[in-house]
């Protein structure tokens, strides 16, 4: 049993308010129940499907149909490589293979300290910028491998928080020195 | 040459994020303006200014407006659509970011002209940091009175929300992105009837990309008719362009329409990396059809000159490609990601989408068989037009015209398939364990 922060159910019955229907709020609600469930768990299923008065099975169909909430574990640090055309003519796959390299599992898995995970993900608005990856909730731009591996290195010394939190509407820090956006 | 700057003219300013910065250069001006203009009168402007919607359609903003029937009752909902998802498109993240107050003066142009109280933007989940940049300007104009109830004076009540997508393409599309508010999977509505008159929650409801709805504290403040002397006739005002791929100088720029193709790539763009000759250009967003070098000489920048050459300005995603790259990969690239993204509710998209991803696959590895072509051309003429949303078009289109424009690198793979020729070439894709 996962003990829920008093805080995420009074920002859940916040947000039901802020729509017409309080069943707009399942979205939010899911991305909450990841961060305090760790994926999407049965439990998070439970939960949500209870806080927003909707059959569970609904709860179940969004987290499916949509991609970012997980259905299964991932890393404390999750990459996202975008792959689409504009990342992918500019050398996205490289970022990929060392990535395969490096952590000796294939994309969608979890490396045996629990660390990291990867996969390929599909357009991530950062074609100018790229090859790109995003990793937990933070881009990272104008990537080769060098500067993959250099990132990589800086996360695992500075262990640093590059997850938004649904919960507490903020994004964390970031890894010293690197901008949350290239962008222009 | 010289572009006018409307929608990116302050984002260089650091504090262009803050109600204080916004306000130091004229900003929240034009709302006061349309307070004071009667709604009809603020449609009528918008549909002289010649604004067309920004996120790929190109149909006018003022007349979308004109069709949400009034006094029904029920209330109307204005949507702001930024979930920017079209490969090659990142153009509404930069206003988003970095000039999110303007976004939000733009939705309450839209709100009062269609006497909307509640609003939302839908943003898409990847967008975590430009979340937050809309989400703290929300909050600042809330705390600031600008938001909420009786805003500036007039008695008249406006909410905003802002919604995160979780990573559908899809969600764009408006009706989709209608079900995803109401907290449904995203799949697309049939239409009609159209979200003018039943839209989110069955409520009267407009959506409008991120760039139109940008476009309006402009519009308001120096009229549509000096907006309409803007760009070209039919194609009037600035358009902001995402350029992506083999350029010098990728990044967001903002153009007056009709201006040289060839010389927006030469000139703004820095020409072709490393030297190189160009080979290719999608200048819509990937759902279009892709152009020829050779195609784009007598090109200009607007809605008219891109159909008249066979391909669409579409959200203006420009992929430029140069004379290296292997076009059966970036079709097959392009291939991957439709079929992926498919939201799967009709059967032509959901099956076609994998099964052209499989014959490119195939075709790519050096295993294509005579007919391949054919097959795909066949595919696509029975999913475009037999799905309930434009997607099915999508995904047709690219598969065709890289064919189309460039035959020889197909049927190439293919007739050395026939012979047993095996040629080594360079990968763009990951083909590791595991991938796809």
């Amino acid at each position: 049993m996962v003990d829920v922060p008093k805080i995420a159910e009074e920002k859940i019955e916040e947000l039901k308010k802020r729509y017409p229907d309080p069943k707009s709020a399942i979205m939010p609600a899911l991305y909450m129940a990841q961060e305090i469930f760790g994926h999407v768990t049965e439990e998070a299923i439970q939960w949500v499907s209870k806080k927003i008065d909707v059959a569970p099975v609904h709860v179940m169909e969004i987290a499916t149909f949509y991609t970012m909430y997980y259905k299964k574990p991932v890393g404390k640090y999750h990459v996202q490589i975008c792959r689409t055309l504009s990342c992918a003519i500019c050398g996205a796959c490289k970022l990929t293979e060392h990535l395969h390299k490096r952590f000796g599992v294939n994309p969608g898995e979890v490396t045996a300290d629990g660390m990291w995970s990867y996969e390929e993900v599909e357009c991530l608005g950062s074609c100018g910028t790229g090859s790109m990856c995003e990793i937990n909730d933070v881009y990272f731009e104008n990537l080769n491998v060098d500067k993959l591996e250099t990132i990589l290195k800086k996360i695992e010394e500075e262990k640093p928080d590059l997850r938004y939190s649904a919960i507490r509407d903020q994004i964390g820090g970031g890894l010293k020195g690197y901008p949350k956006s290239e962008v222009i | 040459m010289a572009h006018r700057q409307i929608l990116l003219a302050n984002i260089k300013h650091q504090d262009q994020n803050t109600i204080a910065g916004y306000e130091s250069r004229g900003g929240y001006q034009s709302i006061r303006k349309a307070l004071a203009m009667d709604p009809l009168k603020v449609i009528e402007e918008v549909k002289t200014s010649g604004l067309r919607g920004r996120g790929g359609a190109g149909f006018p903003t003022g007349m979308k407006w004109s069709f949400v029937p009034r006094n029904t009752g029920k209330p109307v909902y204005l949507l702001n659509n930024t979930d920017e998802s079209e490969p090659g498109t990142f153009k509404d993240r930069v206003l988003i970011e970095k000039d999110p107050h303007m976004c939000i003066e733009g939705m309450m142009i839209a709100a009062w002209a269609l006497q909307s109280n509640w609003s939302a933007v839908y943003i898409r989940g990847e967008y975590a940091y430009p979340y937050t940049r809309i989400n703290e300007a929300v909050n600042e104009a809330y705390a600031k009175g600008y938001l909420g109830e009786n805003i500036f004076g007039s008695g008249f009540t406006l909410h905003m929300v802002v919604h995160r997508g979780a990573g559908a393409y899809i969600c764009g599309e408006e009706t989709a992105l209608i079900n995803s508010i109401e907290g449904k999977k995203g799949q697309p509505r049939l239409k009609p009837p159209f979200p003018a008159v039943v839209g989110l929650y069955g409520c009267p409801t407009v959506v409008n990309n991120t760039e139109t709805l940008a476009t309006l504290p402009w519009i308001i403040q120096n009229g549509g008719a000096e907006y309409a002397k803007i760009g070209t006739e039919k194609s009037p005002g600035t358009k902001l362009f995402s350029v992506s791929g083999h350029v010098n100088k990728p990044g967001v720029y903002e153009i007056e329409m009709g201006c040289s193709m060839k010389q927006f790539i030469e000139n703004e763009c820095g020409g072709i990396r490393g030297g190189k000759k160009g080979k290719a250009v999608i200048p819509g967003g990937s759902s279009v059809p892709v152009l020829r070098w050779d195609e784009i000489d007598n090109i200009t920048m607007d809605y008219e000159s891109i159909r008249a050459a066979g391909s669409m300005l579409g959200s203006g995603g420009f992929i430029v490609m140069d004379e290296d790259t292997d076009m059966v990969q970036a079709v097959m690239n392009l291939a991957h990601f439709y079929a992926h993204e498919s939201c799967g509710q009709c059967t032509p998209c959901r099956e076609g989408g994998h099964w052209i991803e499989k014959i490119f696959r195939r075709i790519n590895s050096g295993k294509g068989l005579v007919g391949d072509m054919e097959l795909v051309e066949n595919l696509c003429s029975q999913i475009a037009g037999h799905t309930i949303c434009p997607f099915g078009e999508a995904l047709a289109t690219p598969a065709i015209s890289f064919m189309k424009k460039f035959p020889d690198e197909f049927k190439g793979l293919i007739s050395d398939a026939l012979v047993g020729i095996s040629k080594k070439r360079v990968q763009m894709n990951f083909e590791g364990a595991g991938a796809h």
